[in-house]
This record gives C-alpha cells, structure tokens and sequence, in this order.
C-alpha cells in the first residue's frame, strides 16, 4: 500500500458508443441458451469508431469538467490492447485532437484489462515527481471477442478519461492510497499478430481474477487501517456480472454499494475502461466526502487498487459535461449480422 | 492364484488443481496410501493414466511416480486404457500379487485434466475411441452416449436415467474429497442445457484433477500388517470399440463378462453384492453398466432409480461417495477412487456415508464407451 499525497481527479469523462447488441441475439447464433449469458447487452462501437476516437470523446469531456488549458497538460497516457495501430500512438492523436500538443509526453500503455488504472498510476506519478503540471490518464478499448468464443458476449468497447494535477480547492476528488499486486499468471493473452486473444477457461476465475483482485484490495484494507465500512462504493473490474457481486461477497460488502459502478449488464466488458467507466458512473452521483475503492484486473494477472475520496468540486463540476448514464440510455440496438459488419468480420466484396 | 488385499488407501481431493503438478498429486495419494498400509516400501508400481502424453507433454509416469513417491529402485509400469487406466493398473499390478512375485505393490492413478481447455480434454476422451472412422469424422464420447440415449429412449422410454447423477450427488453431498460436494435436483438437470441431445449437461461428469493409490499385498504380508484390509478380486474384458459395431449397441458385452467373471472368481452371487461403484461418466452410461451387469433387467434401470433403490438407504446403493459425476471423474484415476471408496466402506471407515455391514462391493470401470470394462471386488476381509 502507498500513501498518496496532494493528488487530485479535476476533471472525468466517460463514453459509451450507441450501439448495443443483446448477449440473446448472440446466443441465438450460436446455439447458447438465454440462462448461460454473462450479461445482457454489451456496447460496440461504430463503423468510423475506434479505441483512439473514443479516447478522443472521453477526453474532451474531461476537460470540460476540468476548465483547464490544455496547453498546461503535460502527458497524456492510453491504455488499450485494441490500439489501431501497432506502432504509433494514441496518446499523440488524443493531445492533437483536445489541443494539448506539444505535449511533453504520450504513451500507450497495455496490460489487458488494467491498462486504463497503469495510466492513471503512471500519470500520478509523474505529478508527485514534479516533471508535469496535469496529466490525462485514458482506458479506451474495442475488445476483440473470437465469433462463437465465450469472450464474444461480454468484449465490448468504450472509454474513460481522468484529468489529474496537484489539489486544489475546486477538485473532484482525491486519491488517497494505491496498492498493486501483480503475478506472471497466463489466464489470457493475445499473442502478436494474432487477432483474437486466447483464454484458460475457468482458469481466468480463482487463481486469476479472484486472487489478484483480493490481493490487492486486502492488502490496500490491511496495512492502512481502511475497513470497508469506511468505503461508501466499491468499483471491481467487471468481466461479466458475477465475478464483481462474487468478490462483494467474498469481503462481506452491500450490494448496494456495488450497483452505482456495476456496468457490466448493461455494456458489456469494456477491457482497460471497464472498472474505469464504473468510476465515471460512481463520481456522477456520490457526495462530496464519500470514499470510493477501485479495483481493476488485467490477465497475465494483476490488479490495481485505489481509495479515492470525493470533495466539494464534484458538485459544481460534474454538470458541466454529458454524464455516462445519457451514453447507456441513448442506444441502438443491432443484430449480429450488423455488428459483425460493425466489427469488420465482414468486408465488402 | 494367491489370495491378494487391499491394505491401504489415499486419495487427494478432486478439484482443479491449479497449483499442483500431475506428478505431484499422485505422489501425494501414493505416500498416503504407503502410509496408511503401515509398510515403507513395495516390489512394484503401477500406474494408471489416460492423457499425459496429450496433455502434460509428459511420458514415463512410471519411473517419475517412483522418483515423487520416494520410491526409488522399485519397477515401475503405465498401464493405459482410456478412462479406465486406473483400473487396468489395479488388474496389472493384481496380476503381480496373485502369482507371488510381488508381496507388496503401489497402484495409483491420477489426471490432470485442468491443465487443457475443455476441448482439448473432449478431443482426448475420443482418443479412447477409434480415431480413423468415430474420431475423424467428429463423432466425441459425448455424442456417442446422445446416440445411445436416442436408441434407449426409443427401445424403452428414458423414464429415471437423469436420476442418476440426483442419487450420485445425494451420496456426494458434504464429501470432503468430492468435486461436486452438493445436492442436485431432478428439476435441475432436466432444465439444464443439452449437451448433445438428448444429453444435458448435468447428465456428465465435469472435468477436474484427482490421485488416488492402493496398496496390494499378498497373503503373508496381509497377516503381519495391522492396518485394515479387505479381499479384492478382478476380471475384464474387451469388445468392439464402436458401439454400433456391435450385435446390440445397448448392452455392454464387456461389462456383462467382467462381472460375471469376478463374481465366479469371488464365489459371490449378485445378490450378495452390497453396493456398486458405476461408471456414471453420464446417465445412460450409469443405467447401461447395471443392466449389462445383470443387476437391472434391460429399460428398468430409471424405474429403479427412481423408486429409490440406488440411494444409500435402498436395496443396491450406487456411488456411495459421489461417483463419476459427483465426487469427479479424473480418467486414469477414477477406478482407483471407486476402489479406494470401497474399501473405506468394508473396513467400517466410511464415516457418514458407511453402509450398514456391507460384505462385499463391486467397482465398475469402463474405457471408451464399453470398449473395455474391469470389474473390481472387494470383499471384507
């Protein structure tokens, strides 16, 4: 566990692309009954849309919350493993497209579904240095899901924003502690030039997800005295609906203090914006002083664990963009033959 | 032919074992085993297995069980048969026993199921078929049972045949080395998937990890050694690997000759039989075991079933700790389990699920889908 001092959330965004295809539509393809799905829908993005794009829209509302320059950000760092290219970054075209450029720095960063919580890490740790003023921490991704593969009902696509920089008086919130924990645990992977990843089955459940998700959060409870009553929302990377409500289980946690950042259901897993996004979910709704824990997992395995405390800027500040709920309401619903032209599985002739 | 005992068991929890080795579960059902005999070493070991060539990328378990064991300078052998490895291990390391070249032997099965994806565990169950004219053209083990269900529903109705796994995971329910240590209801595998139809899903055994190892002793050794024993005969048999090779695909010939040859060889009528230990890798394998054996008239087992005959309480308990379905299937040492359960029920030792006095108990194992059957038989000592 490490204690962070003075570093401050000043601006979020999240965004969910329109469409949204039922996990059914899916099942009925492939012959799975409606009782075995993972989730209910799951969001993707448009033909014109990708992990950067939707970078690009989660960033803006970030700033817009923020009020800053963008000229005063100093890095900005997406992580993703649906980048649309190998090599060049979308930290440079998300700097160019909110006017951040010339940035000092841009960097993708990729650690299957964690990806997003390494940016912010990474972000902070820049500040805490001195080497940049603020810093924008992204989780963009359009998951890739083998058609007929378990992953095909739950890889969804979104993305998340956070706008960090030393505290001040009009903050949203603070982060007040981090613990990581981190193991070589091969659950998933995608392997260069492979287009679709690979996965150990129920091996991505207890000695994955499970045990580095716990490892993390005990370890963050332990060695700092946080007990989970003093956490008022709890944010779990979500793969599905039952892996978060299992771990809520497992620590003797509300549900209710579950469902604000609980996403899953309605769009899907959303890889390095999943637990991301249920921060964006929790921060439109909690009250200044509240504490939120994040946790998120990534396969290959690990899992970051963040206390974060919301202060009085929240209610000012969250109003000034569109929130994450207006994303998940407005949407189109698409068959699978759309989504697999949405997903390119289908070219034109 | 001397007279041959079971003096010892262990077994390791079923599961999937993401921490264990192959190796390491069956060394730890062996030193169990060893040690609950009371000796510290054996003339041999045998060991059963299915599929680690496929999926350990690991041959010679022989000398790599004696090497784990402690048991170094003993011969060692890998016995295989499909899913009844185990039990083609115990007939071997029988064999050694009976003629008296051996006085003590280690047999121990294990699997280690968890360490493939699902489909690869289904392409290595079909490896117990025949590859060139069932494997290749996409027939697997499960599609061959769907086929038999098909051809029993229609000769006798399917009445009771999803009992089977109901009363296997009755008997497993608070088993500590279960896989599956809960209730089942009736309602809850008619309303699961199908697997392939008319197979549903909670019709079959899962896929999970397991050891478990005998100790065989002779005569001389039986009478020195303190800790308890129970008599074991064995018998086999072979048919055509195919189902539909056969004169009639509903009853196993290999099991209906296996039994009766080890109930001759034992002096014991079906009726003296206490318990059975089936091979329920699905439901219908279940109903087909007993009625080849002779234990149900043929289309009566599901009506047996279901008139509560197979439960711990009834006339002719079934899968006292869970069988196949229940307490895990770990192909290789899935026979030495039902074995090992067995004797733990004639030495009085099986705790809450003991039957009263039980005198003899007969272990069934089948490779493919009846392409072998070994009939095991313990009997109180």
């Amino acid at each position: 566990m490490v204690k962070i001092d003075g570093i401050a959330i000043h601006g979020y965004g999240g965004y969910v692309p329109r469409y949204r295809i039922k996990a059914e539509e899916i099942g009925r393809i492939w012959g799975v009954s409606s009782s075995e799905l993972p989730v209910r829908e799951k969001a993707v993005a448009g033909i014109d849309e990708d992990a950067a794009t939707m970078a690009v829209e989660a960033a803006r509302i970030a700033l817009r919350r923020a009020g800053i320059d963008p000229r005063r950000i100093g890095a900005i760092h997406v992580g993703s493993e649906s980048k649309p290219y190998a090599v060049k970054p979308m930290g440079t075209i998300v700097a160019e497209a909110i006017g951040a450029n010339p940035s000092k720095l841009a960097a993708d960063l990729e650690f299957a579904c964690k990806a997003g919580t390494e940016a912010i890490l990474s972000i902070l740790g820049l500040i805490q240095g001195g080497q940049i003023e603020y810093g924008l921490a992204i989780g963009a991704d359009t998951a890739q899901g083998r058609p007929g593969d378990a992953l095909e009902y739950t890889a969804a696509s979104g993305a998340a924003a956070f706008l960090l920089g030393r505290m001040s008086d009009d903050a949203v919130a603070v982060i007040e502690a981090w613990s990581g924990y981190v193991t070589d645990t091969p659950d998933f992977w995608r392997r260069s030039f492979d287009r679709y990843p690979v996965h150990a089955a129920r091996f991505t459940g207890a000695p994955a997800y499970f045990k580095h998700i716990l490892g993390a959060v005990n370890s963050l409870l332990e060695s700092d005295g946080y007990s989970t009553s003093d956490v008022d929302y709890f944010v779990f990377h979500q793969p599905n609906v039952k892996f978060p409500l299992t771990v809520a289980k497992i620590l003797k946690i509300d549900r209710g203090k579950l469902a604000p950042g609980l996403l899953a259901d309605k769009i899907g897993n959303t890889y390095s914006a999943c637990s991301l996004l249920g921060l964006v979910s929790v921060l439109d709704q909690a009250q200044p002083d509240q504490r939120i824990l994040l946790a998120s997992y990534g396969s290959g395995a690990g899992s970051d664990a963040l206390i974060i405390r919301v202060l009085d800027g929240i209610l000012e500040k969250r109003d000034l963009a569109p929130k994450l709920r207006e994303f998940i309401e407005d949407k189109i619903y698409i068959d699978y033959s759309t989504y697999l032209r949405l997903r390119k599985e289908i070219l034109k002739g | 032919m001397g007279r041959v005992f079971v003096a010892g068991a262990g077994f390791t929890k079923v599961a999937e074992h993401w921490d264990k080795s192959l190796e390491q579960l069956m060394a730890e059902a062996a030193v169990k085993a060893v040690d609950g005999a009371g000796i510290s070493s054996v003339n041999s070991i045998y060991v059963g297995n299915a599929l680690s060539e496929f999926l350990q990328e690991q041959s010679n378990l022989g000398a790599i069980i004696a090497e784990e064991s402690g048991l170094v300078g003993a011969p060692a052998f890998r016995v295989e048969a499909a899913e009844a490895s185990g039990a083609a291990a115990l007939y071997a390391g029988f064999c050694e026993v009976a003629s008296g070249m051996a006085d003590a032997v280690l047999v121990v099965g294990g699997e280690k199921l968890s360490d493939g994806l699902a489909e690869e565990v289904s392409s290595g169950l079909m490896m117990g078929g025949r590859a060139w004219y069932e494997g290749f053209i996409g027939a697997e083990f499960y599609s061959l049972n769907a086929l038999l269900y098909k051809l029993y529903a229609r000769r006798f109705g399917d009445e009771g045949i999803p009992m089977f796994p109901v009363i296997s995971h009755e008997h497993a329910d608070g088993v500590s080395h279960a896989q599956y240590p809960f209730k089942l209801s009736l309602e809850k595998v008619l309303s699961s998937p199908f697997l392939a139809e008319p197979l549903r899903r909670l019709e079959v055994s899962g896929i999970g990890d397991g050891a478990a190892a005998v100790i065989l002793v002779g005569e001389d050794l039986a009478a020195k050694l303190k800790s308890p024993k129970a008599q074991l005969y064995v018998s086999a048999a072979t048919d055509y690997l195919s189902p539909f090779e056969r004169e009639d695909p509903l009853r196993f010939q290999s099991v209906a000759l296996a039994v009766s040859q080890v109930l001759d060889r034992a002096g014991v009528d079906r009726g003296e039989i206490s318990f059975i230990e089936l091979h329920d890798a699905t439901s219908i394998m279940a109903a087909l075991c007993l009625e080849s054996s002779g234990f149900s008239p043929p289309g009566n087992a599901g009506k047996l079933a279901m008139k509560g005959e197979f439960e711990l309480s009834g006339s002719l308990p079934c899968n006292t700790f869970g069988g196949l379905k229940a307490r895990g299937h770990p192909l290789g040492a899935t026979a030495i389990y039902q074995v090992a359960e067995s004797y733990l029920q004639l030495t009085e030792r099986a705790g809450r699920n003991q039957l009263d006095s039980p005198r003899a108990g007969l272990a069934l194992s089948i490779g493919g889908v009846g392409a072998e059957a070994y009939a095991s038989l313990l009997k109180r000592a």
